[in-house]
């Protein structure tokens, strides 16, 4: 199972070109008890990418992200994930798919009864179904030593701060070695000094995994140091799009209101 | 008032659909390659043997107290003789089972609710299934085999225990020996009063475990809703105890005459 899941993601890697696209969303409606948050969302995100999605809070950034790893279900629209139409996948593909794509949650999402190793080892013994004691291990302590936290393996999350929570819910996504990485809000609620740790963490786990990501954000900080594209939403739809230094001189007053 | 209430009913049918599902679910993934041995001997050792103290202490005073009330009343009519098997028939046959079910529901049902609940909240049951692992054989399966199996191991101990409360009670003056306080209890049951007795235990296991993990894991995602979810937990439970109980005493009538 283990060699399955992995030759078919090295598969999958080898026949996309460089510039193809790993997501593509047209016309994205999505409502929640009749109120439209998403209206029209049309977004690409490109093989090796780091796009930064800004917008203020309600906008509908969550909704959009949780649609391509299809936790949530579009109204309209086509969400497409490595060409595949991801409402047309059954359970088996889906769960498929998700193996490919890593998902960080605002809260990190620890999962709180387990210590840091059994939360990396999760997706391992579940999901990649590994055996093998020293691979599992050796994989931990990889990611581990990738985010700077091989010390807190046999912590509780309770334990740690906040900013380490973060730290180790990257490492638990990473683990998979997802060519997709979806980050919501991954700065928010830490201080200017650990987010900056974060952003630099995000951009060096990218250029190590050569992972795409979509990062979701309002830390223009955190934006300037990942962005490689950027695109601001409002009120369900995505209002500007262009590098951070294109968006800063935007004549557009919400654009340049995120600048200030 | 009528289009205020079909709303409502649309509700309650949506909601026993998605009930409908969910237990489906479970019984789709109990068959799944991969049973989560290690967790479903974790909710065991959490459901059974943390509720031991409880259901034990609550069962020494349900016998005792029976026993106590009891007592008088079959004084007056000459027939304290028959207090063992009075007590032991209560305790096997219905107070047993439906005390310590009513016990497990405030205790276990809330607990899982309020810990799947609060999972919710914090996007752990969605960070489980965005990484492609299934949350209902991890957290739903294990937990609702482990209060199906323990209830009915609960109820047995339970009833054992109030027996010997039944026991000290009678004994408070040392009269009845130990071994014809027992012979007494245990003569008058028969198969139909423990196998009836049994099967609904295994029921009112199911019952805590299932309506536990779906009030949990369908929770809203405020951090009220883990109130809500341990709340509506217990109080469904609850009810679900007395309904089944209510079959269950109907159809062993039944069973019985014919």
């Amino acid at each position: 199972m283990e060699t399955t899941v992995e030759n078919q993601q090295d598969q999958a890697t080898a026949s996309f070109e460089k510039d193809e696209l790993v997501v593509q969303i047209r016309g994205l409606k999505k409502a929640f008890n009749g109120f439209e948050v998403l209206k029209n969302i049309n977004l690409d995100l490109k093989r090796g990418e780091n796009l930064v999605v800004l917008g203020k809070s309600g906008q509908g950034k969550s909704v959009t992200i949780k649609c391509i790893v299809g936790l949530l279900k579009k109204d309209e629209g086509s969400v497409k994930v490595f060409n595949e139409e991801v409402a047309d996948l059954n359970d088996d593909e889906l769960k498929q798919l998700r193996t490919r794509i890593g998902f960080l949650f605002q809260n990190s999402a620890l999962y709180d009864s387990m210590t840091v190793r059994d939360n990396l080892e999760f997706p391992l013994t579940r999901v990649l179904k590994l055996k093998d004691e020293a691979e599992i291990n050796s994989r931990v302590e990889e990611v581990l030593e990738g985010v700077g936290l091989l010390d807190a393996i046999d912590k509780m999350p309770s334990d740690l701060s906040g900013g380490m929570r973060k730290r180790i819910g990257l490492a638990r996504t990473l683990i998979m070695k997802p060519e997709i990485m979806l980050y919501d809000e991954p700065t928010t609620g830490l201080d200017p000094i650990t987010s900056k740790e974060i952003s630099d963490l995000i951009l060096a786990m990218q250029k190590k995994y050569q992972t795409s990501s979509i990062i979701i954000t309002h830390d223009m900080a955190c934006a300037k140091i990942t962005a490689d594209r950027l695109v601001v939403m409002n009120d369900g739809e995505y209002i500007a799009e262009g590098n951070y230094e294109e968006l800063e001189n935007s004549d557009n007053e919400l654009v340049k209101s995120f600048f200030k | 008032m009528a289009e205020q209430a079909l709303p409502a009913w649309k509700r309650t049918f949506e909601e026993a659909g998605s009930q409908i599902l969910f237990l489906g679910a479970f019984f789709k993934n109990i068959f799944k390659s991969g049973f989560e041995w290690s967790e479903f001997i974790r909710q065991c050792y959490e459901i059974g043997y943390k509720s031991l103290t409880l259901v034990g202490l609550t069962g020494f005073i349900m016998g005792l107290v029976l026993t106590l009330q009891s007592r008088p009343t079959l004084a007056d009519f000459g027939a304290e003789s028959w207090l063992p098997g009075m007590v032991s028939l209560s305790v096997i046959r219905e107070i047993g089972p439906v005390i310590t079910a009513i016990i497990c529901a405030g205790r276990v049902a809330s607990s899982i609710g309020a810990e799947l609940g609060s999972m919710n909240v914090t996007e752990q049951v969605d960070a489980m299934e965005v990484s492609g692992a299934n949350p209902m054989q991890y957290l739903v399966v294990t937990r609702i085999l482990a209060t199906t199996i323990m209830i009915p191991i609960l109820t047995f101990i339970s009833d054992a225990i109030a027996l010997f409360g039944g026991f000290l009670a009678v004994n408070i003056d040392g009269k009845v020996s130990f071994y014809l306080y027992f012979t007494k209890s245990i003569s008058v049951l028969g198969f139909s009063d423990i196998f009836p007795a049994t099967i609904k235990t295994i029921f009112f296991g199911l019952a805590i475990g299932f309506i536990g993990c779906y009030k949990g894991i369908n929770s809203n995602k405020g951090t009220e809703s883990v109130g809500l979810a341990a709340n509506s937990a217990v109080v469904t439970s609850s009810l679900w105890i007395f309904v089944i109980d209510a079959i269950a005493v109907q159809l062993t009538n039944i069973l019985a005459y014919h």
